[in-house]
């Protein structure tokens, strides 16, 4: 079904994913967190609960930190897709991912990558981030592993080394 | 001549309370009064529960970086996986909320207050005529489940007319 609920045919997108071009051709109501991972094979992004909740499912969409599994494609638009994929080469990326190593972070880690997208959005806004804007901006990314205390510690890691 | 005078001022007031009491329900019905909250977070559904996903308010009603409303709502509903959306998706500012901390709506002459006190009468009627979020509250998409939203009890022309009786009656409050 489309987004009015009506019956749609498949269409073609030319999105801008982590600064590469990419055509798909999808139902327009498909997730954006599916067509990166069943259409471009992007795994790294993470499905977790599928309504937004967990925080798994975390990308860039415009520089926004984005549920990309609650986002129907055909409402992409031209935005910038940036995905856990791209972190290595974003600058304050980069210097999160060290500090996540650093910091011994994770245990399981299937919730990490959308940890740490939410993380690089904060850190993008606010580079000195007090415990309540940590816990108010990653409240809505679980971790069933409980590494919340080691999360709190690689943010703060992260925010000293890009002081 | 002057008892005459007061009947018609009688029946004016009468007929602008009438009025109110029409843009009330839809005020407080809960596709409105779900983002008029008193509290620093959100409502959902029609029962009102908390918004899930630990959703605040933020400084500027539109979340905080990384769990803002547009994390989640986008520019229009995406019926595909029941999110509602429309443009500027947030909470009403505090000075507009409709409940108390309790989260039950404050009475309706508090409400018919606080809407006098933030728009004149022209401007009150261009925004229940086009301003997106309220023309939201009629096409509020579909739930997860695939389910239509409810609607507000009166039609969006019905409101609209309702508000246009509130302002012209002077706009009187209970």
């Amino acid at each position: 079904m489309g987004e009015g609920g009506e019956a749609m045919s498949m269409t073609t997108y030319d999105l801008q994913v982590n600064g590469r071009r990419k055509s798909v051709t999808v139902d327009p109501s498909t997730p954006l967190l599916w067509v990166l991972r069943e259409d471009l094979k992007m795994t790294g992004t993470k499905y977790g609960c599928g309504i937004g909740a967990c925080g798994a499912c975390t990308v860039h969409l415009g520089g926004v930190a984005t549920r990309s599994c609650v986002v129907p494609i055909a409402l992409v638009g031209g935005r910038s897709i940036t995905t856990i994929e791209g972190m290595g080469r974003d600058p304050v990326g980069r210097v999160v991912q060290d500090a996540w190593v650093e910091k011994d972070v994770v245990q399981c880690g299937y919730c990490q990558s959308g940890q740490i997208m939410s993380v690089v959005a904060l850190l993008k806004s606010n580079r000195k981030p007090t415990d309540t804007n940590i816990e108010e901006s990653l409240g809505g990314n679980l971790c069933r592993c409980g590494t919340y205390v080691r999360i709190r510690e690689a943010v703060k890691r992260a925010a000293e080394k890009l002081a | 001549m002057l008892q005459f005078s007061l009947v018609i001022l009688l029946a004016a007031d009468a007929a602008g309370l009438a009025a109110w009491e029409k843009i009330h329900s839809v005020l407080t019905s809960p596709r409105c009064i779900n983002c008029h909250t008193a509290t620093n977070y959100p409502q959902q559904g029609d029962d009102r529960h908390r918004h899930f996903a630990n959703v605040i308010r933020g400084k500027q009603d539109k979340g905080v970086i990384a769990l803002s409303c547009a994390t989640c709502h986008q520019a229009k509903n995406a019926d595909s996986t029941g999110l509602p959306g429309a443009h500027n998706w947030q909470l009403a500012p505090l000075s507009m909320k409709w409940q108390d901390l309790n989260d039950r709506p404050l009475p309706s002459a508090e409400i018919c207050r606080s809407v006098k006190s933030h728009l004149d009468g022209p401007h009150l009627v261009k925004h229940h005529e086009e301003e997106a979020l309220v023309l939201w509250a009629w096409n509020p998409g579909r739930r997860p489940d695939g389910t239509m939203r409810t609607l507000p009890p009166l039609t969006h022309a019905e409101f609209v007319e309702a508000t246009r009786q509130w302002v012209k009656a002077g706009r009187p409050c209970p």
